[in-house]
């Protein structure tokens, strides 16, 4: 299983020398990839800015969104952008697609909430044919798409997921739930006959040591939306090493190919902390 | 702090009492409509796990109700004169009027001021008054109403209509009686809830109902208090066997239709939703008044740890309602269980199931079983932990007397369901476990890979009780893709013949397809039905409907064509059997050419073949008949099709059985139930056996032999779906990457 990092770029007031001098950390400690998520109405940094800023200070790391609501977006210029952050990183994009879970990202939105599945279906479908076919991307890109994964462990989601990507984003929480769902994804993908095994991805969120509270109080506002259950998911934090060494070993156990771990404070010396939190140094 | 409390039940006294003694400084009120002794009702159940939670939150209350409650471990299931138990549960009731009766003297005793026969017309009178307005005031909660455009409430009526009674009869489990009468079937649910009465609810469905004449007493002309004596008089005699000469007893009993309230919001400012105003759970999973005192224990909790409303609020409901999620979840599962169970009754569920060729339904052991695992956190395994005995009994009369083994020599141990044998048609197979080889892919000119053929040897070498080769195309242009394997070359079936000579191996059946709309797409490597770019060929559907957007229209099926499609059906059936496979599988599913026919949504077709379920089948069954007459009577034949279409106006639970049963009549041994893909819009559902469902319908709806699909991925789920009579055999799939069972014939021997 691979470990990447979230960027702080989701961490309101989070300064823009620390997102992007984050991702060199990131790198340098030896996390896989680093990642971003996805809001409109909130104090972050848009996902695939922010990442195309981490690529340009950094040389192998991998770059996520997890994830991006694409039905936010307009489907060619959203394919230019994806295509064209995939080639200036020099192959190094998963991109992450979802519908997202809050309503007032869409309010302000040309494209209405109803219909938003569907919609993404038809976006991940015509992506891939405007990339594969080279109608939109740059001639000099080392590969015709980057990997595409879905979040959203619905039925509809999952059949999204098996007909047009490569596998799957768990929006976190316990090991036990992820492998849950991962039973769902592979028989999503069996039913539909493809050959192989989808790639199965999730995410925590940490907040080491003195960060706790901080760290905690994030959560709770970030995840505000979803009424009642801001309070279990926050409980999920990770404050504590051995915190994350059981998620990291019941993931890995779990058949997770890749976890991605989140910050909730915006402290850069949260990376290292977290790599020896890892046993890394 | 001031809190007000509508609704003096056992959620409202006690969330007071709790109140009252956390927070001491707490000024409570309680406002109940009736006199403290207006009681209705009988007993009312409660887990193990609960009576500790009371016992923690007021031992005094506790210590009250210690001698009066009735305690008790088994479910018993009473059904065609068989008593069968199971163990490992620990239940308690206690009767609600002394459970009133202890919670009002002793909210009064701690301080809070109950004011019964207070009738609050706008509880937003009283909003304004209050710090805290508790609505506890039940399932028809005026508080519910009142800001509903904030609790955003949804009332679902729905399963049968209830009486909820009473007995003097003390029963000693948790007892489950069914009783076929004339006019269909009814259902007791009994507890003891004292040392002398038991609370006995009867349900029936609302024809049963109408058909016994219990729709003759008008509800309307009995006021609070009355009970429906008809009714009551009706069912002491249906139950008279059960009663042992004790009497039913009313107490303002009449039949009711059961509500599950769900709201979107427990909170409206400073008003808050406890017990049965904010959610209800069927009552054949246990009690509301459960679920309410453990949400005022949440509650007070929650209060006595901050002053600051909205968070107390906010954890209150982070506390319970993952919890009443989860109850009423069951409570779903438990409702479906008890409106599908008619058709496991056979031929003598007169009114609910009226298909006439069934037989006698489910014998004890299997109904019982059935019953028992109707939740699905409730598989073979959890049922053999609470209960091993019950279920070394049921495996045994599962092998010995369902399958019909070895009386002579009985087991010692009885092999679990999955492992005992089954006829399909002519064939026996040595386990109920079906392993399909995977579709790689990767195949050249329809001829298979050596990794698809070493991938089904393997399988077969592994001790499944049959493997399917999937999805064979019976001629060039029927393949999905060009990397699919076929059937339509001599030099195919020689590679196969090359299979099947293996010695020591399972039986191999063959799936034989033709890909129809979803014909001349890229390898499914690419994702699915993505049209070829180059090199691609014409589609044939039963209407000209394209599969997926950006493929071309298909062609409607003509006769000409048709005589070909059939043809080539017929060939590879012959190269099938002269290769060797042990069983072939017609596919008739997941948006095929076949499928194009059956459903409404592909099928729009004004002539012969096209219009009401049976003229749907005439293509499928056309060619059906021209393959039963070339594949051997010796060997079975099966038909996979997609049961249900998991969209809109798709095929109905009716024309499921209606085909199912016409693929027998003609000459299947086998249906291989599977649903969806029709379309690409079709609403997908991956969980854990979601076919069982309609498999369920499938098998026991035409009393036909039923493999399903889907969701099965362990022998566990084998054992649960065998033994509770939702199919016959099941497939297992995805395997994972590595079985234990190949695992272990890979590790080095011991020498």
């Amino acid at each position: 299983m691979d470990i990447g990092i979230g960027l702080p770029a989701g961490v309101p007031g989070a300064p823009p020398d620390v997102v992007v001098d984050w991702a060199r950390r990131a790198e340098d400690a030896g996390f896989a990839s680093v990642a971003c998520v996805d809001r409109v109405r909130y104090d972050n940094y848009e996902p695939l800015i922010s990442l195309a800023a981490a690529a340009a200070v950094t040389q192998r790391i991998e770059l996520v969104t997890s994830i991006l609501i694409a039905p936010l977006r307009e489907v060619t210029t959203l394919a230019k952008q994806v295509a064209s952050l995939d080639a200036l990183s020099g192959g190094r994009l998963t991109l992450g697609a979802a519908i997202g879970a809050r309503g007032d990202d869409y309010e302000m939105n040309e494209f209405s909430k109803a219909g938003r599945g569907d919609r993404l279906a038809e976006q991940l479908d015509r992506m891939v044919e405007l990339w594969e076919d080279g109608t939109i991307t740059p001639s000099a890109a080392s590969r015709s798409r980057p990997r595409l994964l879905v979040g959203g462990a619905s039925g509809p989601s999952l059949a999204r997921m098996a007909r047009s990507t490569d596998g799957y984003i768990h929006n976190g929480g316990p090991a036990r739930g992820f492998a849950r769902a991962r039973d769902e994804v592979l028989t999503a993908w069996h039913e539909g006959g493809r050959p192989g095994t989808p790639q199965t991805w999730s995410m925590g969120y940490v907040a080491l040591g003195d960060a706790a509270g901080a760290g905690r109080d994030y959560m709770l506002d970030y995840y505000a939306f979803t009424g009642p259950y801001a309070v279990r998911i926050a409980d999920g934090l990770l404050t504590t090493p051995l915190g994350v060494r059981e998620l990291v070993q019941g993931y890995a156990d779990a058949g997770c190919d890749h976890l991605m771990l989140f910050p909730a404070v915006a402290d850069p010396d949260q990376v290292e902390a977290l790599a020896s939190a890892l046993g890394w140094s | 702090m001031k809190v007000t409390i509508l609704g003096g039940g056992p959620g409202g006294l006690y969330t007071a009492i709790l109140l009252r003694r956390l927070r001491p400084d707490t000024d409570v009120t309680v406002l109940e409509r009736n006199a403290p002794d207006d009681t209705f009702g009988f007993g009312v159940v409660f887990s193990a796990a609960t009576l500790s939670e009371l016992e923690d939150a007021d031992p005094v209350s506790y210590d009250r109700m210690a001698g009066a409650w009735a305690r008790w471990d088994p479910v018993e299931v009473r059904y065609r004169g068989e008593v069968l138990r199971a163990g490992g549960n620990r239940f308690a009731a206690i009767s609600r009027h002394v459970l009133l009766r202890i919670l009002q003297e002793r909210a009064v005793e701690v301080g809070a001021d109950v004011r019964f026969r207070t009738e609050v017309d706008d509880p937003a009178g009283l909003q304004a008054e209050t710090d805290l307005l508790v609505a506890a005031d039940g399932l028809n909660s005026a508080t519910r109403r009142r800001y509903e455009h904030t609790f955003e409430p949804r009332l679902t009526v729905e399963g049968s209509t209830f009486i909820w009674l009473g007995t003097d009869k003390v029963f000693d489990a948790f007892t489950f009686i069914f009783q076929e009468a004339d006019v269909g079937p009814f259902q007791a649910h009994i507890y003891p809830f004292s040392d002398d009465r038991s609370t006995f609810i009867v349900e029936c469905a609302r024809p049963v109902w109408r058909a016994a004449g219990l729709d003759g007493t008008d509800a309307s002309t009995l006021v609070p208090g009355d009970n429906d004596e008809h009714a009551i008089a009706y069912l002491q005699e249906l139950f008279a066997d059960h009663l042992d000469g004790h009497q039913l007893l009313g107490n303002n009993s009449k039949w009711l239709d059961w509500t599950t309230v769900r709201n979107r919001r427990w909170r409206h400012e400073n008003v808050v939703l406890l017990g049965d105003a904010a959610h209800t759970a069927h009552f054949s999973i246990g009690s509301g008044t459960k679920l309410a005192m453990e949400d005022a224990i949440a509650l007070s909790r929650a209060l006595s740890r901050t002053d600051d409303l909205g968070p107390a609020i906010s954890a209150y409901e982070s506390d319970r309602r993952p919890q009443v999620d989860r109850i009423q979840e069951a409570a779903r599962e438990s409702l479906a269980w008890f409106d599908r169970y008619p058709r496991y009754l056979g031929t003598r569920a007169a009114v609910a199931s009226p298909t006439p060729t069934l037989g006698d339904g489910f014998a004890p052991p299997r109904f019982a079983y059935s019953l028992l695992t109707r939740s699905s956190r409730v598989d073979h395994d959890n049922l053999r932990r609470r209960d091993p005995d019950l279920v070394l009994a049921l495996d045994r009369w599962f092998a010995e007397v369902a399958v019909g083994g070895n009386h002579e020599r009985p087991h010692l141990l009885p092999p679990p369901p999955s492992a005992t044998p089954v006829d399909v048609g002519p064939l026996r197979l040595a386990n109920r476990a079906v392993l399909a080889g995977e579709d790689r892919q990767d195949a050249v000119d329809g001829a298979p890979s050596a990794a698809l053929r070493d991938d089904v040897l393997t399988r077969a070498a592994g001790g499944a009780g049959l493997v399917l080769v999937p999805r064979l195309a019976v001629s060039a242009d029927a393949r999905a893709t060009p990397a699919d394997a076929g059937l339509y070359t001599d030099a195919h079936a020689q590679a196969w013949r090359d299979v099947l000579a293996a010695t020591g191996r399972a039986p191999i059946g063959v799936q034989l397809s033709h890909a129809g709309p979803r014909a001349s797409m890229r390898p499914r490597t690419e994702g699915l039905d993505r049209p070829l770019r180059t090199g691609g060929w014409e589609r044939v559907a039963a209407s000209p409907l394209p599969y997926s957007p950006g493929s071309d229209t298909p062609t409607p099926l003509g006769d000409e064509q048709l005589a070909a499609v059939e043809a080539d059906h017929v060939a590879a059936a012959e190269r099938a059997r002269d290769a060797g496979f042990d069983l072939l599988e017609l596919d008739a599913a997941h948006g095929g050419l076949l499928a194009s026919f059956l459903s409404p949504l592909t099928n729009q077709r004004h002539d012969a073949w096209g219009g009401d379920v049976a003229a749907r089948l005439t293509v499928p069954l056309r060619v059906l008949d021209a393959v039963r007459d070339v594949w051997p009577q010796d060997r079975p034949l099966s038909v996979r099709f997609s049961a249900h279409d998991r969209a809109p106006r798709g095929l109905t639970a009716g024309d499921a059985v209606a085909i199912a049963a016409t693929f027998t009549a003609h000459g299947a041994d086998l249906v291989h139930v599977v649903s969806g893909q029709t379309t690409t819009r079709h609403l997908g559902d991956f969980s854990r056996w979601f076919n069982a469902e309609v498999a369920d319908i499938v098998r026991n709806g035409a009393g036909v032999t039923t493999l399903v699909s889907g969701g099965v991925t362990s022998v566990a789920d084998v054992d649960h779906l065998v033994l509770g009579g939702r199919a016959d055999i099941c497939v297992v799939a995805p395997l994972p990457a590595e079985p234990p069972w190949l695992a272990a014939r890979r590790a080095p021997s011991p020498s």
